[in-house]
């Protein structure tokens, strides 16, 4: 038993939360907002998915919004776009989650032990997530990427190399590098977190034991870390799932660079003013995200409860 | 808890001191390369047009393209008139996540409700709930209500998308208030609003400033509502810098002052608060 549920149960004389609706008042505003802004548009979002609504004031030729079934569902299974779309999406997420936490953790090593300037080095490494992500694009593709300013083919070329067009040939690339960029930093302040919280008396006793620091680091730091991992990638996933500031600024979508919300963007208030069949793709993006948040509630929640036993 | 010294992360390079001074340096040479990007636009942003545009420096470095981005000319949007905008929506949201955040923090960590385990993982799906999920009936009735291109909008959104956060972090640091001091405290008869004000603020206030600074970062950073549901009217940072990409003329440095302009707020509260931040990224399960 927690001590949250200990209060609970004792129950005070006096108290002024002592009935159960005094003690929920406090809830309530934080509660019915939310339900209101997030809840009652996704209930519209399921409603829209079943219609043929459209922007009226987007369109030439304004047809009345009438029901149509699950018509909208049936031309998601054969639109090769949203195939492609999920498919774009699958891999940027895995590419940018999966090479942040390996930087991450990496940098997160490097960090914890004392040096010079460990301060001022963790301050250079985190500055990038803090950039609006909108800068942080424009800088990549202005100034990094781009064939007529950048850095980058500067480089190339006075090696004797090629210069490469690097948004427009490797278009999903280039997206994955600013969102490694910009998250790599997150990852490493959650495995900074984790080295830190390490036993230390543990890690000494291996020591005077004889293991090897190597050894050390498999078979003690690195169980130790998982949940860290864990709880990295599925932070990550949920924030680099839903990209769009990276994709509208560097290649405003295109082949190779479309992920889920661009396309529903697309095809609704991006030009497509489709609100009906671009509800349905975003009730099939909500039900992949559920899967996904399944598993992600499961590590918040294990977490919730070490903290309570400790 | 008190912490004993410790040596870091030990790896197989074991821990002789050139080996050390190795992992150092490897560091420092990690930390430029990854600020560089910006430090490069930091430079360009004291260039002149022809030298950003060439990379080179030949006609000096000044702070000619600061004054020239925060003179906007006739008919745009000017930096004014954004970082106002930006400002209030950003101000008045994080004050009412607070006001919101505050006392349901209370009710899940001091005097919890009922399931409030379940309330709090209701609070914190709605992250996970993905914003093309919703938008359209947001934008349908925005439209159908006036608030397009209006701050309301912008402010409703982001208190949304700002609370599950705050609620989190803010319980996380409300549990860390050692239950004999609010005891002690009804025992001698102190009201709550005196409770709240003598005993738990005073000890979670670090923790609440850091909730406040996290939705002030990313209230100011976002940018698909901005531009979505506020094109005219009520534009933010994000726009007006994207405003200075232009497909006549030169445009590298000016973009890169206004960057830098649009940027600096967050960084600097970033880089004050970069020890806590932790905690509200990780939704306050990591310490």
């Amino acid at each position: 038993m927690t001590a949250a549920d200990a209060t609970l149960r004792r129950g005070r004389v006096g108290d002024p939360f002592s009935s159960p609706w005094r003690r929920r008042l406090p809830l309530l505003p934080a509660l019915l907002f939310t339900i209101a802004i997030t809840q009652l548009p996704f209930l519209v979002s399921i409603y829209y998915s079943f219609t043929n609504l459209k922007d009226r004031t987007q369109s030439l030729l304004p047809e009345p919004t009438k029901f149509v079934g699950i018509d909208n569902y049936k031309a998601i299974f054969n639109d090769p776009f949203f195939r492609q779309a999920m498919w774009t999406s699958v891999k940027m997420t895995v590419l940018a989650v999966v090479l942040s936490l390996v930087f991450g953790t990496l940098f997160a090593i490097l960090l914890d032990r004392k040096f010079f300037g460990q301060g001022i080095v963790r301050t250079l490494l985190i500055t990038p997530f803090l950039l609006m992500p909108v800068v942080a694009a424009l800088i990549w593709k202005q100034q990094m990427f781009s064939s007529l300013f950048g850095i980058l083919d500067k480089v190339l070329e006075f090696l004797g190399l090629t210069a490469v067009p690097f948004i427009s040939d490797h278009p999903l690339g280039s997206i994955v590098t600013v969102l490694v960029w910009q998250w790599t930093p997150f990852m490493m302040l959650i495995m900074l977190a984790g080295l830190q919280s390490q036993p230390s008396d543990i890690i000494e006793a291996a020591g005077v034991d004889g293991a090897t620091p190597f050894g050390i680091f498999r078979q003690l730091t690195l169980p130790h870390l998982r949940r860290y991992l864990e709880l990295g990638a599925l932070l990550g996933s949920i924030y680099i799932v839903q990209a769009f500031d990276a994709i509208d600024q560097m290649t405003g979508g295109g082949p190779g660079s479309t992920n889920v919300p661009y396309f529903v963007y697309q095809e609704s208030i991006g030009g497509g003013f489709r609100y009906g069949s671009a509800s349905a793709y975003a009730i099939v993006v909500v039900i992949f995200s559920i899967v996904i948040a399944t598993f992600a509630l499961r590590v918040l929640s294990g977490l919730l409860k070490d903290e309570e036993r400790a | 808890m008190t912490r004993r010294e410790r040596r870091g992360t030990r790896l197989g390079v074991g821990e002789s001191r050139a080996g050390m001074i190795g992992l150092g340096v490897a560091a420092w040479v990690i930390g430029m390369l990854w600020i560089f990007p910006v430090a490069w636009t930091l430079l360009t942003s004291f260039k002149t047009e022809q030298d950003a545009s060439a990379q080179t420096l030949h006609n000096g470095l000044s702070f000619a393209r600061y004054s020239e981005v925060s003179h906007s000319t006739e008919g745009t949007l000017s930096l004014g008139a954004a970082f106002t905008n930006s400002l209030v929506i950003v101000l008045v949201s994080t004050i009412i996540v607070m006001l919101l955040a505050l006392p349901a923090a209370y009710a899940l960590a001091i005097r919890p409700v009922p399931k409030w385990r379940d309330v709090l993982f209701f609070f914190i799906s709605t992250k996970f709930l993905p914003i093309v999920a919703s938008i359209f009936p947001i934008y349908v009735y925005a439209q159908k209500w006036n608030l397009i291109g209006t701050r309301t909008i912008l402010i409703v959104l982001y208190i949304a998308i700002n609370l599950p956060l705050a609620i989190w972090m803010t319980r996380s640091f409300f549990i860390e208030v050692p239950r004999e001091l609010i005891e002690a405290a009804e025992i001698d008869g102190t009201s709550l609003i005196n409770q709240l004000r003598s005993v738990i603020l005073p000890i979670a206030a670090p923790g609440i400033a850091a909730t406040a600074l996290l939705c002030v970062i990313f209230a100011w950073n976002e940018y698909f509502y901005a531009i979505q549901l506020n094109f005219a009217g009520a534009s933010t940072m994000p726009q007006w810098v994207i405003g200075h990409v232009s497909t006549r003329g030169n445009f590298l440095a000016k973009l890169s002052a206004a960057s830098m302009i649009a940027c600096l707020p967050v960084v600097l509260a970033g880089w004050a608060a970069q020890k806590r931040m932790i905690r509200g990224l990780s939704m306050g399960a990591i310490k």
